[in-house]
């Protein structure tokens, strides 16, 4: 079994995340899913924008890089096209991602660059206070709706598959086994992948939404949750507040875009008698 | 004879956030007065593995000894 110890920097624990927050977990489950698929630490990036989220890289021992806020996606793509060789990573907040992130996010997409993106969904922007963000559901109580919020947030699986990715999947951090083997199957698939965690803030969500403790958080998690194939014989209405989880979108008929390109520079080098 | 097992806990690492202890099938484990995990019943720990793998602190390690 994997030493989640041997890839994290034990210098930077105790690390900055809240008691019961889920983020700790899921980088647990990022770890094993990284040993399993055998990458090494030399060939590994993994890259963050802004947010909680984005502290995955403090404590994860890899090449790591913490970029400016919703733009991890276009660092990676640089990244990935100036080291093609390289397995790279994007842990990513819903605030980060979905929101402020949101173009990057179509598009990288759309060109299905050979990326693993874990979207570490706790439904708010935690680092900030617990604003709303486009992923916190309807209705709930935000520090920027003392009320209740008043607006929808959307399925971020359902943009990504639109937009052209070409592995998707959903996970909560209740379900961690899962969630490891589905970011083991995202960084063996080549082309943009993309895996949403539905994770617990209980901090700046949990608490102003009277969800308890962490632990209830990831036993709500458990209740709302219906996998793939429980899911094709229900009804829209019986899906509303459900979870899906599981593999949503696994297609390998479009090549990914760093291949398409090295291609085309292996092309047009030999034109001139020259090789990559 | 029985498998027996050692709980490691870095409680300089542990933030008593108490998911371990909702999820021990065997009670095994507590939060102290202190706010930080501990240890209560050791004998009754099955190895399951399921502080370890849900702790977000790493601070809880379940090690089999002979
Ligand atoms: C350009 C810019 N706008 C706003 C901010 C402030 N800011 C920092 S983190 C954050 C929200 C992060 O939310 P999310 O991605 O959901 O991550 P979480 O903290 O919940 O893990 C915001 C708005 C910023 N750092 N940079
Ligand atoms: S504010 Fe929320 S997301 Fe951020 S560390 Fe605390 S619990 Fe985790
Ligand atoms: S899960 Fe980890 S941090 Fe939380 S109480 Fe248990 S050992 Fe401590
Ligand atoms: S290994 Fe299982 S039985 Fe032992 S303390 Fe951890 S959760 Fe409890």
């Amino acid at each position: 079994m994997t030493n989640v110890k041997d890839y994290i920097r034990q210098d930077k624990l105790p690390h900055i995340w809240c008691p019961g927050c889920g983020d700790g977990t899921i980088a647990g489950a990022m770890i094993r899913a990284i040993d399993a698929c055998g990458l090494t630490k030399d060939n590994t990036a993994l890259i963050t924008g802004i947010g909680c989220s984005a502290r995955f890289n403090n404590i994860m021992d890899f090449h790591t890089f913490q970029t400016a806020h919703g733009r991890a996606l276009s660092y990676a793509t640089g990244f990935k096209m100036m080291k093609p060789e390289m397995d790279v990573l994007v842990a990513t907040g819903d605030g980060d991602c979905a929101g402020i992130g949101g173009n990057h996010l179509i598009h990288t997409a759309r060109r299905n660059i050979d990326l693993t993106v874990v979207m570490i969904n706790n439904q708010i922007y935690g680092m900030t206070g617990g604003q709303y963000s486009p992923m916190t559901p309807y209705p709930s109580i935000a520090s920027t709706a003392q009320y209740s919020t008043f607006e929808y947030p959307f399925d971020v699986c359902e943009l990504v598959k639109a937009a052209g990715g070409t592995y998707v999947a959903r996970s909560t951090t209740y379900h961690i086994n899962l969630t490891q083997k589905l970011i083991e199957n995202a960084i063996r698939h080549k082309g943009f992948s993309f895996v949403e965690v539905i994770s617990q803030c209980p901090t700046n969500f949990g608490k102003r939404n009277k969800m308890g403790s962490p632990y209830d958080m990831l036993m709500k998690q458990k209740e709302m949750s219906v996998t793939v194939e429980q899911a094709k014989d229900m009804s829209p209405e019986e899906l509303e507040g459900k979870i899906v989880i599981g593999e949503l979108v696994n297609r390998t008929d479009r090549k990914p875009f760093d291949e398409v390109y090295q291609d085309m520079v292996r092309k047009a080098l030999a034109k001139k008698g020259e090789k990559l | 004879m029985a498998k027996t097992f050692k709980l490691h806990v870095q409680e300089a690492w542990c933030k008593g956030c108490g998911i371990c202890v909702g999820f021990c099938p065997k009670k095994v484990l507590e939060i102290a007065v202190n706010g930080k995990l501990s240890v209560v019943r050791p004998e009754e720990c099955v190895g399951c593995g399921q502080c370890q793998l849900r702790c977000p602190d790493f601070a809880i390690e379940v090690e089999e000894v002979k």
